[in-house]
């Protein structure tokens, strides 16, 4: 970018949205998605979902008829691909917060146009998340130990345990995610719902709709509420992969035992959000023509923030092998050499590859601004961010005494686990992007430049601005 | 009285400018049951109107103090009173180990109290509305921008009232019935 042009943009920010939109083509543009019969690309995209979540049907029914032994399981590796996945899909869930809730907090109107299309995903991906902990149980049905509730038993769960943390933070943020996800959509369901031309669609989206009619004392309440959960929201979004690496970290296991955990956890997760909303929003605004509201610009900051957090994760993968060394402990730095020249040395280097080398590449403007290249990164930190929560769980295979040292295999079933929870992810997003608004239609109507009553565009424009200063003056007082 | 009652009347604006300007005149004018309308919430409306802050941070507090004291409660009697098992030589209660869930639980119940206490006020759900009888009234979530007045307001009058909606800038002008 130029000098000029640089200065330009700074001193006349860009428009969030392009094309020249009304507040009614905004309506229209989004709703459009909704109101089409389903197109080919999409029914051909559900039919896979579909056979991905039979895939999970079928893997999930046959682990709870015969037991958690048709996984690769052993011991000393008690903890598989069930809790590489729950940790993976967790922390793809961090991102859609992120966008929602942080990046809302910040004021960063460029969010407006990916926050709803976001938070879905991280909603979808706690719900993934969730399943693993649940089955990898083994007795799904005796899941209610983990839950305080009085029992014939006359037992209550061990709050000193990381692991019931756990339970309370996951599910915590996935209501709270629901609940803020919901609130916003209430002002674009009542949207759909004074659209709708047949009357399911009408009682269907009015239901939900609430009978929001978009008075003015009710965005006073509904804005307030919106802000304060964005304030919740941003501490539980720490907090939770936090605690997730708790669960690691609070162990003795060498290789999990450190302090850096917690931060490195939390930058992961955000790093492998932001892949994921790439990978997901990069076809999605091709395929529903949306390229005016997910702009190029949104694709670059996320592609900036992408290469932060890259190289934050970068820095604790080389600060957690020094920390090993000079601890002096010969568990720790034997546990680390393990790690990258041991029977799973591949993994590390994967990670290595695609988390913290391959990021480098988004340094250059022309690979930010292109889509494919974008694209096809963000797929290399998805892979990347699996293995290393695979790496991390590995740490298992080699324990304090070498005669229970083991090997984890996957089977057919860990397989078909992994894939099958991308079914469900997928079966999921694409109902959503079906039937409900994927751009938060009343929130870019309100950050475009008409949307503010003192634009220069109206006539009265500085009369009215005197005006309501004066009334504030006066109210406040 | 075979006629429907009247509700209040209701006009259309043309863009947020003049709908905040006529929010404006309204209160100056003294009226109080009045409410403006419109697609996303527009900036400034709330003094336009002279609107007291919301009380929803309220019920977040409440909800928070709730989370709070019950997560304490419930980790130190289920531990320590009800059903104490020693794990590790670790104490049955202590405030570093509860902290996790106190958050969470905090967290949780002012998230319900944010989104209960917004639902509450609002009076929501509502299901029927006078003002869903008028046909324009319809574009309010698309981009109508609309401000009604009920007749219950001690300053309304059908022909003063019109007069001053369409002083104000207010177009299609129409009475409401209940």
């Amino acid at each position: 970018m130029s000098t000029a042009n640089y200065q330009q943009e700074t001193v006349f920010p860009p428009p969030l949205i392009e094309g020249n939109q009304t507040f009614h083509s905004v309506t229209e543009a989004v709703c459009r998605v909704v109101e089409a019969p389903p197109s080919k690309g999409w029914l051909a995209s559900f039919a896979m979902a579909l056979l991905g979540l039979a895939v999970l049907g079928v893997s999930v029914g046959w682990l709870i008829w015969e037991g958690t032994g048709v996984w690769g399981l052993n011991q000393p590796v008690s903890w598989g691909f069930a809790i590489v996945n729950f940790v993976f899909w967790v922390g793809i869930g961090h991102a859609g917060t992120l966008i929602s809730a942080i990046l809302f907090l910040f004021r960063q109107k460029w969010r407006t146009s990916i926050n709803r299309f976001a938070e879905a995903m991280t909603i979808f991906a706690v719900i993934c998340a969730l399943l693993f902990p649940t089955i990898h149980v083994g007795r799904v049905w005796l899941l209610y130990w983990a839950i305080p509730i009085p029992n014939q038993m006359g037992m209550w769960p061990n709050f000193r345990s990381p692991l019931l943390w756990d339970v309370f933070a996951v599910s915590t943020y996935f209501t709270v995610s629901l609940l803020f996800w919901y609130t916003g959509l209430i002002p674009d369901l009542a949207t759909l719902r004074d659209r709708a031309k047949s009357k399911i669609a009408y009682y269907a989206y009015g239901m939900f709709a609430l009978g929001w009619r978009g008075a003015n004392r009710h965005w006073q309440n509904y804005e307030k509420a919106y802000l304060i959960l964005a304030g919740l929201s941003a501490p539980l979004v720490l907090s939770v992969h936090t605690i997730v690496s708790f669960d690691f970290a609070v162990s003795v296991v060498p290789g999990w035992h450190t302090t850096i955990f917690p931060p490195y956890f939390v930058a992961g997760a955000i790093f492998s959000g932001f892949a994921m909303v790439l990978t997901l929003a990069i076809p999605a605004r091709k395929i529903f023509k949306l390229e005016e509201f997910i702009t190029v610009r949104h694709v670059e900051n996320m592609n900036k923030i992408i290469l932060v957090t890259g190289m934050m994760v970068g820095y604790a993968y080389a600060m957690e092998f020094f920390i090993a060394w000079y601890s002096g402990s010969a568990y720790e730095s034997w546990a680390f050499i393990n790690r990258a020249f041991g029977p799973y040395w591949w993994a590390y280097w994967i990670m290595w590859s695609c988390n913290v080398i391959t990021p480098q590449l988004f340094w250059s403007q022309k690979i930010r601004q292109n889509m494919t290249a974008s694209f096809i990164l963000s797929i290399f930190v998805n892979i990347g961010m699996w293995f290393e929560r695979f790496v991390i769980t590995m740490s298992l295979h080699r324990d304090f005494v070498p005669s229970s040292w083991d090997y984890y295999r996957p089977t057919i079933w860990d397989f078909g686990c992994l894939i099958g929870s991308f079914g469900l992810f997928f079966t999921l997003f694409l109902l959503f992007l079906k039937f409900l608004p994927a751009i938060a239609i009343a929130e870019v109507k309100g950050v475009m430049p008409q949307a503010d009553p003192h634009w220069e565009g109206y006539h009265d424009g500085h009369h009215s601005a005197d005006h309501a200063h004066a009334a504030g003056e006066k109210h406040h007082g | 009285m075979a006629e429907a009652r009247v509700w209040g009347l209701v006009a259309q604006f043309d863009d947020p400018a003049k709908l905040l300007h006529a929010a404006e005149g309204l209160r100056d004018a003294g009226y109080q049951r009045y409410e403006v309308w419109s697609p996303f919430p527009v900036h400034g409306m709330d003094n336009a109107m002279g609107l007291s802050r919301s009380k929803v941070p309220w019920f977040v507090l409440a909800g928070g103090l709730t989370g709070m004291t019950s997560a304490l409660l419930l980790q130190w009697w289920s531990g320590a009173v009800e059903y104490p098992v020693m794990i590790g030589g670790k104490p049955l209660f202590a405030f570093e180990f509860a902290t996790p869930v106190t958050f969470e639980l905090s967290v949780l119940l002012s998230a319900f109290g944010a989104v209960f206490g917004m639902i509450g006020l609002n009076k929501l759900p509502t299901p029927y509305h006078p003002l869903d009888k008028i046909a324009m009234f319809r574009r309010v979530t698309d981009d109508g921008f609309f401000i009604s007045i009920e007749t219950r307001d001690a300053k309304f009058d059908l022909h003063r009232s019109r007069e001053l909606l369409e002083s104000l800038g207010g177009r299609h002008v129409a009475v409401v019935e209940e």
